[in-house]
């Protein structure tokens, strides 16, 4: 409808001004270029994507953004090759293979490019990363976020180095945005070669399932370098990077299912670095009670329940965006509301692995937690840590450097920080989990909690090798240790407090620490253990 | 479970009397273990090593210095051995004497005896069967259908019905069975009795109980629609007479068995406070947990048979935690992740021993509540029980309520026309669920539309944020396009205010309501009635789950575009479940009949799972070779866990 009334404006502006044939031929030439760029490669293309089971590029944009707000930027922008009869105008495609602009997603702004597969298969040419760039620029001048729908075949090789640099100035500004603006990459077809590597800068990249793919190198290179058989699917689908590879936050059914999904991520983030965390009408009581909460730490240490219960039963409306939901399963991450306002969620996961931390938990905590204190969202952190996991395996693998990110991230971070051990904090796994000692701001204990160096077993077996009563010194220990109170008397946690209340408190913490000022030293940039 | 302890406890302490609760360690932190004043844990989970466990409830006894024991219903209520050894240990047992629990227990002896204190009782064979062959013949002379019954079983446990020979000899596990004819369409009717040890006796009217699956009891109320004064003297008299006769004391229950021409027969006596005791509670004004203290302490009955009324109407629905699609209501398990009982509602009255919070497990019954209304008349009372459904909130696992919300609005329910078969009779393909009509169709599409545009707007308020676009003048029209069980609708919304206009193909829906967005229940007007909705799920993609008229219906609302643009999406192919079997509930596998490579015909059972004390026979979908077995005898399964499939 937006464009409709374009060329309506322009009507009227002819009828009123335009004498000359010239002019007119000008005004015939706007409005058919304007019309080529609205259906891209054409009807027989537009068809093959639905066939795919795939929108448009322009079908994703009207459907993600709210109505009438999309602002187009660059429809008249063509490629520039000229090799290989690229110059002839039958390969000419007003726009080329990209659609950006801006527009808001529930009255808020937000910058977009949407690579379009009809167009040389939304392939990347010099043309077409200059025009990512000039929103990308816009968005940091601005502060607003960053959306980009990938959907492309590649590099456009016709035009050789020019489509490279074109990646490499992409890649430059996804830096630049980096903790600027929140960047955030759905993609809905292929993405292949240099091209993953923005997605991969991006905070968040999620994908269609069955539509989409993301890989270094095709099955078919895979084929004659390695001789591994594989299918797209198996090597770059989104259940691979979801659950395998780590490298996808989240996957959704279909187009339309993930372009509604985004609109709703979307209203969890701030703008910009410079904008506080969103608060929206919240219906749900600041102080309600949360019964269930009271008794679902089971009696056993060793029983598992589920992390995502205490999450649920917490946040505002049962609400949460869950990212990662199935990598790193040991690990909870995501975002919710305490009375409107976003919060990033950390939780051990005592129902896989015993909610250890690994190396690839804490690589998905560390990166959530910067993400969060990149842009002044609240980070609640729920303890129920064994400590780390033990085994060749994961020393082999670098978990003391892997480790190290996560306890890196947490002590960095300036935003309010809120902790909650439900059950064990154990040995150094203790300190990461937005411990006191890292400047957590508020810090609970349900009586539940064990803050301890290890378990009651091993810690006996090494003060008392060799004596015999060890079953009475397991008693004695666990009188001593197994309970919040060690902790509590020491100050590191600030209270103990009945479960049921943990909702009323953390809301009203929040509300406390919005204010929160907290710099770190200056330096030109930290040196996180990557 | 735990219900009847916090039901006991309740009345303990109004009698100023302390309590000790025993639990199973799974139970620790269950509702009657906190109400209690002293909790004793008497073992694990599984229900053999701790609530039917003498030894540690003695020991519990002896531990706490406990001077009576309740025991509730069901585990060792009915036990002579347990009555015996608390006798011995000087501990009153609150209930009759081992000598009442013995004779009535015995399903044969207490024919016996009734038959001597001159009851009507049940034409059939009144003795042990002592095989299939034997039983097929014994079931051929009374005449289809025969009613199989174990001897010791108590309550609908160990009850099964045959309609044929074939049915009859399958029940090889029955052989120690006792065949009786059942009425082909009767009535169960209970007669509440109370009798002291003085020699006194009561009855305390009837409570209508036809209403079951599984032979066991869904829905229940005193009094009975179709017993007249002098059929419900006759039975009270008779009752009276059994308890007489075994010299009985404290609560009992007499079931009889009623056909058509309100002949009355005999089935069983139960020999403890019955699952269903409150709506007798209701009608009457007695305490009847109280009472059985009282007579268990020796004193004489405060009434006398002219002071017992029957005041009102009282309706029980038990609430459980079970799938009623999967015939008529197959265990379900989970945590309540959200509990909230309708408690804020007038004449309702609610008996359970659950919170937010709890686990249902595979260990126990997966009764979750009694429900229980109460009014002036039957209407009344009826009326009230459907808003109390209505405005009961669990989440988490899958419960019964779309079927009780069905039946009580039933018209063969509402006319009094009940029986036994009531279930089978009314939905012989099985529970479907709510029936929309059209209007109710157009009430739902409405109030979800309403819905989704309540929550789109709310998504774009944000507080404090001046960076957020000026809506041009927010937008009052929306085309909307809602899917519901296949077919699609497009609606046109107008919203002023709180208030807004559906259309729906040409007509008009006017829905208002407070929109919280956070509240489990949905209260709104819709063209002028009131209806509580509840909103199970809304997601980010349009989908909406509401519960109405008890049922829960999926939908999906989408603007006029991103519907448009939903045709393109592609359709994800569901697996195919006819070569697959999937465990329907949570249990244990008992046997396995196939293994791999053997041929199964179609209906051909191939495993039997437990769950609950209950055993499923499961059947292959259709006729083919079995290509793997995923599970043995023993394992224990979760719901949708693969079992076996086929090639």
């Amino acid at each position: 409808p937006d464009h409709l009334r374009f060329i309506r404006s322009y009507v009227s502006l002819q009828n009123a001004r335009c004498y000359s044939v010239k002019h007119l031929s000008v005004q015939e030439r706007i409005e058919k270029k304007r019309k080529a760029a609205l259906t891209g490669g054409g009807q027989l293309r537009i068809a093959a994507q639905h066939k795919r089971g795939k929108l448009t590029a322009r079908e994703r944009l009207e459907l993600l953004l709210d109505p009438d707000s999309f602002v187009e930027c660059d429809m008249f922008v063509e490629h520039r090759c000229s090799d290989f009869g690229m110059e002839a105008d039958h390969n000419k495609y007003p726009g080329d293979s990209v659609v950006t602009g801006q527009g808001r997603i529930n009255g808020r702004l937000v910058y977009v490019f949407s690579q379009d597969f009809t167009v040389f298969g939304g392939s990347l040419s010099g043309a077409h990363a200059q025009k990512v760039c000039k929103i990308m620029d816009q968005a940091m001048m601005v502060g607003a976020p960053v959306i980009g729908l990938n959907d492309s075949g590649g590099a456009r090789i016709q035009e050789g180095v020019e489509s490279l640099a074109g990646y490499a100035d992409i890649f430059l500004r996804n830096v630049m945005a980096s903790g600027v603006v929140p960047q955030i990459s759905l993609i809905m077809g292929p993405c292949a070669g240099g091209a993953v590597y923005s997605p991969a800068l991006t905070d968040f990249t999620f994908m269609v399932k069955d539509t989409s793919y993301l890989f270094i190198t095709g099955p078919d290179v895979v084929k004659s370098v390695t001789n591994e058989d594989v299918t797209q699917e198996e090597l770059g689908g989104a259940k691979t990077h979801t659950t395998v590879s780590g490298v996808a936050h989240r996957a959704f059914e279909n187009d339309v299912d993930a372009l509604l999904n985004l609109r709703d991520f979307f209203n969890f983030l701030p703008l910009s670095n410079k904008d506080p965390a969103p608060v929206t009408e919240c219906h749900d009581p600041r102080d309600r009670p949360v019964p269930g909460l009271d008794t679902i730490v089971p009696f056993e240490s060793t029983k598992a329940y589920d992390m995502l219960d205490i999450v649920h039963g917490i946040v505002d409306e049962r609400e949460f965006f869950e990212i990662m939901p199935n990598y790193a399963k040991n690990i909870v991450v995501g975002f919710a509301r305490m009375n409107g306002r976003t919060v990033g969620i950390v939780g051990n996961q005592p129902k896989v692995a015993s909610g250890c931390l690994d190396i690839n938990s804490s690589v998905k905590g560390a990166r959530f937690v910067r993400f969060c204190d990149a842009f002044n969202i609240p980070i609640i952190t729920f303890v129920d840590v064994p400590g780390f996991l033990p085994g060749t395996a994961q020393e082999y693998g670098g978990i003391i450097r892997h480790g190290a990110k996560l306890l890196y991230a947490f002590a960095e971070a300036t935003i309010p920080k809120i902790t909650v051990i439900t059950r064990k904090a154990y040995g150094g796994a203790y300190d990461v989990m937005s411990s006191k000692h890292l400047r957590g701001d508020v810090n609970y204990a349900w009586p539940s909690a064990e803050v301890a160096v290890m378990g009651a077993k091993g810690a006996v077996q090494i003060i008392f090798r060799g004596k015999e009563n060890q079953a009475e010194a397991e008693a004695e220990y666990v009188e001593k240790f197994a309970n919040p109170f060690p902790a509590a008397v020491r100050g590191f946690v600030d209270d103990i407090i009945q479960p049921s209340t943990t909702r009323k408190r953390i809301c009203r913490d929040l509300e406390v620490l919005a204010s929160k000022k907290q710099t770190n030293p200056w330096k030109k940039h930290a040196n996180i253990p990557l | 479970i735990g219900e009847i302890a916090c039901r006991v406890i309740k009345t303990c302490k109004k009698m100023g009397i302390k309590t000790v609760a025993v639990h199973s360690d799974v139970d620790s932190s269950a509702v009657h273990v906190k109400v209690a004043d002293e909790a004793v844990c008497v073992g694990p989970a599984p229900t053999s090593k701790s609530y039917l466990n003498m030894d540690a409830i003695m020991n519990a006894i002896k531990q706490t210095g406990a001077q009576a024991v309740h025991p509730g219903y069901g585990f060792l209520s009915e036990n002579k051995e347990f009555a015996k050894r608390l006798a011995a240990e000087g501990v009153t047992f609150i209930g009759p004497d081992t000598h009442a629990i013995q004779a009535m227990g015995d399903k044969i002896e207490s024919k016996l005896i009734a038959k001597a204190a001159k009851v009507n009782t049940i034409p059939g064979f009144d003795g042990v069967v002592k095989d299939a062959k034997e039983a097929v013949k014994i079931a051929g002379e009374i005449g289809y259908p025969v009613m199989i019954k174990a001897s010791a079983g108590g309550g609908g446990k160990g009850m099964r019905i045959a309609w044929n020979d074939e049915e009859t000899s399958d029940m090889g596990f029955f052989l120690s069975g006792h065949i009786s004819d059942i009425c082909a369409n009767g009535f169960c009717w209970c007669l509440q009795v109370l009798a002291d040890k003085h020699g006194n006796a009561l009855w305390l009217n009837e409570r209508e109980c036809s209403i079951q699956r599984r032979n066991q009891k869904v829905v229940e109320e005193a009094p009975s629609t179709f017993l007249d004064p002098d059929t419900r003297r006759a039975m009270g008299e008779q009752a009276v007479s059994l308890a007489n006769a075994v010299k009985y004391s404290s609560a009992g229950t007499v079931e009889f068995l009623v056909d058509s021409k309100k002949n009355f027969y005999f089935l069983e006596m139960n020999t403890r406070l019955q699952v269903e005791h409150p709506i007798t509670e209701c009608i009457t004004g007695l305490d009847l947990v109280q009472q059985m203290i009282r007579i268990a302490k020796g004193y004489k009955l405060q009434h006398k048979q002219s002071d017992i009324p029957i005041n009102g109407w009282a309706v029980e629905s038990r609430v459980y935690a079970e799938d009623p699609y999967k015939s008529f209501g197959l265990p379900s398990i989970g945590r309540l992740s959200q509990y909230q009982e309708p408690l804020d509602l007038p004449n309702v009255r609610v008996d359970s021993g659950i919170q937010e919070g709890s686990d249902i497990s595979i260990y126990y019954d997966p009764m979750i509540s009694k429900l229980v209304t109460y009014g002036k008349t039957r209407e009344e009372a009826l009326k009230k029980m459907e808003d109390a459904l209505d405005n009961y909130v669990i989440r988490g696992v899958t419960h019964n309520i779309p079927l009780l919300r069905e039946i009580i609005v039933h018209p063969r329910f509402v006319s009094g026309v009940i029986s036994t078969k009531f279930l089978p009779e009314v939905y012989p393909d099985g529970f479907k669920g709510h029936m929309l009509t059209a209007g109710e169709r157009r009430e739902l599409l409405a109030t979800a539309a309403a819905l989704y545009v309540a929550a789109q707007l709310r998504s774009q308020k944000f507080l404090g944020d001046l960076r957020v676009s000026v809506v041009p003048a927010e937008s009052r029209q929306w085309e909307l396009c809602v899917e519901l069980d296949k077919s699609v609708h497009m609606l046109g919304v107008s919203r002023s205010g709180n208030n807004y206009t559906v259309e729906i193909d040409g007509e008009k829906v006017e829905v208002s309501g407070e929109w919280n967005l956070a509240s489990a229940l949905l209260p709104i007007t819709i063209n002028g009635k009131h209806r509580t909705l509840q909103c199970l799920l809304r997601t980010a993609a349009g989908e909406i789950s509401l519960q109405y008229l008890g049922t829960s219906f999926k939908l999906r609302v989408l603007s006029k575009l991103a519907a448009s643009l939903s045709k393109h999406m592609p359709e994800k192919v569901p697996e195919d479940t006819s070569s697959i079997l999937r465990s329907p509930m949570p249990g244990s596998v008992v046997a396995v009949s196939v293994k791999p490579g053997d041929n199964v015909a179609e209906g051909q059972e191939i495993c039997v799972i437990e769950a609950m004390k209950m055993q499923n026979s499961m059947t292959a979908a259709k006729t083919a070779k079995v290509k793997s077995v995923h599970c043995k005898a023993g394992d224990t399964v979760g719901e949708g866990d693969l079992l076996v499939e086929l090639e």
